[in-house]
């Protein structure tokens, strides 16, 4: 683990190739961890049964959830033992919210309370702090909730208005403000919430629902997400005392921000259930359903759906696994008892890119799949009376919290650069390198061993970046950030190298144990995918990055011999897929 | 008090069974623990936590079992072990397999589902207690333990029975007996610490039983929707059954 720690850092997977044994798979899972997650479905499945009940009383029924969660453990994985935690590793984490989505929008209250309520004081507490706090939140006596967003700032999280003043005594700190749309408000106890110290200083407190001064509002009418509590938390001259600021004055971003890093990551994860569990729904009712004298599953056009959900799910659950891998590496000895809370920082930032990417690709993956598992239903998915319905609808926000797709992406090429600027990531000089690649590029060989050109596909992907990435960087310099065009067409370049070589790795990981399953074809087909997309991004960008005439048009004949491949029957390995998704009636690999 | 449960590994109730040159493949179907024997950990558990001793699981199989034998643990068992399923086992095989480990030691009482989802055949558990010469009470709804005895409350096909039983004794669990837990994550990992123990049968008995052929259930149900009154149905009811399915 050390000596991988010492290879991959955060973005490197764009200026490297990826060892398969480098990269994590959920086959990879140890039993515990497998039994984990079947504890978090069981527990998930009951919630399930519960929908209603919670939709019509949310702090009623909620509550007691928790604590049942709770009582099985499932709110003390990432707290530390010393804190009544269990301090297990992020893959666990990842299985763990993969199957907590079964429990319909109930799966936000949870995660919320888990991720972002708890682990701000996880990693970024003091130790009084830690045993005061964390030990309720473990055992679900106590929920938190994360309070950053506001009327006026919602992207520009660090554009909030709610001030923090010292009270003359020295003793408090002296919040006002209110914060938009915070997940779990109706019933929280505990809220890490962003102030300004003297309206300039972004700084985080740990806020506790008794204290005079904090109230809640109305419940928001949301378009979905029904089982989940959104409320704005109203601050009136709250006094917080000053042992409860977090982190350090000025330096609240911090923790905002790598907080939603690992939101992000873990989004992604729980897309991946979600995306599982509608597999299940639509290729269940495309067996029951008749038309033309026939179930609509023997329709190709079906199968064609079920199948292209499949290896969409394949890859947001290849990304989050191998993800949370990376994570484990990084914060696997992160000491949570003394924490130096800038390690804490540095270590969780390293992946920001990665976990940009799960959020980004997890999110709209599910959107795909529950879309077209509506469409499976025809208008019985518009019926609200459907779970595909509600899952639609519950779906969207998705792309919208933890920091919007758009932001999302933008934050790819600008954390790359960043990194770069400060010497973590050799970006520069492997621009300068592909200078000379691209004047001798041989065409694709196959070397004999399976996925040879999908692994060709991914290098050549790598080159399409690095060239548009290096031609944007030179031409544009400190004004690339205002063409956010050509940065989002750079972003999905990266994601799609991402998303290609996690699934390639786990593909030759499960030919080397030989249990390769359907993986290889999955890889293949979406690979080839992707592989279309680049161009299009590619050819979409270039005449925006140069001006008409001859080095343009070399550019572009570099692009075209760059992405030349040879097409295979991606028709026939989905038939393929859907196949066995149809007999199995979910998620295959 | 010294509980012993026997445990059979079955598939998934949810998971899809083919058959293949004569065998229900089960490469890539969940294994789970047979519900019933589910109930019966559960009781096992209930009764511990009431009076006190230690819950032992058995089970015979190959190296898989162990995932069932692990879960048993996690709920909360002591102590697990998986008896090595003899070659060409049947029913009568693994009732003396069984038999042949837990006479080693003595019990207080040994529970265990009343059947199997998977072959059904609702024997093993009483064969061992015949083997073991144990009074059994099979279907139980509702135990009561004390002063030695047990009261039993049976499903006797949809009425209940109440026993009196002396102990030690064997009874079987009915679904409706108790909810079972579901193992908590620290249950988990502290039955990742605890070895399963593993024990070959010296003497197997060989089957009593040949398998002729599996094949898979054919479903051929037709499903005819009737419209129409009360009346306009029954009318169109006694067409169809005089004139198509020819049985009035
Ligand atoms: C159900 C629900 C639960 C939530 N829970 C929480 C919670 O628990 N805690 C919390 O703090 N917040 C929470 N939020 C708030 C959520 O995080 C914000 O809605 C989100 O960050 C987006 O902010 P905004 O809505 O103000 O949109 P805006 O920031 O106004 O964005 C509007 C649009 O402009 C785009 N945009 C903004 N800036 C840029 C830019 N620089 N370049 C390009 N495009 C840009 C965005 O991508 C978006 O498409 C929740 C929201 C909802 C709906």
């Amino acid at each position: 683990m050390a000596d991988v720690k010492a290879k991959i850092k955060g973005g490197s997977f764009l200026l490297q190739t990826a060892n398969p044994a480098d990269v994590f798979t959920p086959e990879d899972m140890t039993e515990e961890q497998r039994m984990i997650g079947q504890t978090s479905k069981d527990y998930a499945k009951k919630v399930h049964g519960k929908l209603k009940e919670i939709e019509a009383n949310k702090p009623a029924v909620s509550r007691p959830l928790m604590k049942e969660a709770g009582d099985l453990g499932l709110l003390a994985l990432e707290i530390p033992e010393e804190f009544g935690g269990l301090g297990l590793d992020k893959v666990t984490a990842t299985v763990s919210s993969e199957e907590f989505t079964r429990g319909g929008s109930f799966a936000v209250t949870l995660m919320a309370h888990t991720g972002i309520g708890t682990l701000p004081i996880v990693y970024f507490g003091t130790k009084e702090q830690k045993a005061k706090y964390l030990p309720k939140l473990a055992s679900g006596e106590w929920v938190a909730a994360y309070a950053l967003t506001e009327p006026g700032s919602g992207s520009d999280a660090l554009g909030a208005r709610t001030t923090a003043r010292l009270s003359d005594d020295g003793k408090y700190w002296i919040l006002n403000g209110s914060k938009q749309w915070i997940t779990n408000s109706g019933f929280a106890d505990v809220f890490v919430v962003y102030a300004k110290i003297d309206g300039e200083k972004f700084t985080a407190f740990i806020v506790e629902r008794g204290y005079e001064g904090v109230s809640v509002g109305p419940e928001e009418d949301k378009m979905g997400l029904h089982a989940s509590s959104t409320a704005t938390l109203i601050l009136e001259d709250v006094k917080v005392p000053v042992e409860n600021l977090l982190g350090e004055p000025g330096r609240g971003h911090v923790i905002a921000f790598n907080i939603l890093n690992i939101g992000r990551w873990k989004l992604g994860a729980a897309t991946s259930g979600s995306s599982k569990y509608m597999i299940e729904v639509a290729a269940q009712y495309a067996k029951t359903r008749a038309q033309f004298g026939k179930p609509i599953a023997s329709f190709r056009a079906i199968q064609q759906k079920l199948a292209d959900m499949n290896i969409r799910t394949f890859v947001t659950e290849s990304v989050a696994y191998r993800t949370a891998g990376l994570l484990d590496v990084v914060l696997g000895d992160l000491d949570l008892v003394n924490t130096d809370i800038k390690e804490a920082g540095k270590r969780i930032e390293e992946f920001a890119v990665e976990c940009s990417i799960n959020k980004v690709f997890g999110s709209e993956a599910f959107d795909f799949v529950v879309d077209e598992a509506v469409q499976i239903h025809g208008g019985y998915g518009y019926m609200n009376e459907y779970e595909v319905a509600t899952a639609y609808v519950d779906s969207r926000i998705n792309r919208i919290f933890e920091g919007t797709n758009e932001i999302n992406r933008l934050l790819i090429p600008g954390t790359l650069v960043r990194r770069t600027m400060k010497g973590e990531l050799p970006l520069m000089p492997a621009m300068m390198a592909l200078q000379d690649e691209l004047t001798s590029l041989t065409p694709f060989e196959d070397d004999g061993e399976p996925l040879a050109q999908e692994r060709y596909m991914i290098d050549r992907a790598k080159k399409v970046f690095l060239m548009l990435a290096g031609l944007g960087v030179q031409k544009y310099q400190l004004a690339l950030e205002h063409e956010q065009e050509l940065l989002l067409g750079v972003a999905d370049i990266a994601i799609e190298i991402f998303a290609m070589e996690s699934i390639v790795a786990r593909a030759q990981k499960a030919l080397a144990a030989g249990k390769p399953g359907l993986k290889p074809e999955m890889a293949t087909v979406y690979c080839q995918e992707a592989f279309e997309r680049i161009g299009m991004f590619a050819r979409n960008i270039m005449p925006a990055i140069e001006e008409e005439g001859d080095t343009l048009r070399t550019q572009l004949s570099i692009i075209k011999r760059l992405l030349r491949y040879t097409p295979v029957n991606v028709v026939a390995l989905k038939r393929k897929v859907a196949e066995k998704v149809l007999d199995k009636e979910g998620y295959v690999l | 008090m010294e509980i012993l449960v026997l445990l059979k590994q079955t598939f998934d109730t949810e998971a899809k069974i083919t058959v293949k040159d004569g065998h229900v493949v089960d490469d890539d179907v969940t294994l789970v623990i047979n519900p019933y024997d589910e109930y019966a950990v559960e009781e096992a558990l209930k009764l511990r936590e009431a009076q006190g001793g230690a819950v032992t699981v058995v089970s015979v199989g190959t190296d898989r079992v162990e995932e069932a034998l692990r879960r048993a643990l996690a709920m909360g068992a002591d102590e697990a072990v998986l008896v090595e399923a003899p070659a060409g086992a049947d029913e009568l095989t693994v009732a003396h397999a069984l038999a042949e480990w837990a006479s080693a030691k003595q019990w207080d009482i040994v529970l265990a589902g009343n059947v199997s989802v998977d072959s059904g055949a609702g024997q093993v558990a009483l064969r061992f207690a015949e083997v073991l010469g144990l009074p059994h009470v099979a279907a139980a709804l509702k135990l009561e333990v004390g002063d030695g005895k047990a009261v039993v409350h049976r499903d006797a096909e949809g009425d209940t029975e109440v026993l009196e039983v002396t102990l030690p004794t064997l009874v079987t669990a009915q679904q409706g007996l108790n909810e079972p837990r579901y193992p908590s994550v620290p249950g988990i990992m502290k039955a990742k610490r605890k070895t399963i123990a593993r024990v070959t049968p010296a003497a197997p008995v060989a089957a009593a039983t040949v398998v002729q052929s599996v094949f898979q259930a054919q479903q051929n149900r037709r499903n005819t929707m009737i419209k129409g009154s009360p009346a306009e149905q029954a009318q169109q009811l006694v067409q169809l059954l005089r004139g198509e399915a020819k049985v009035v």
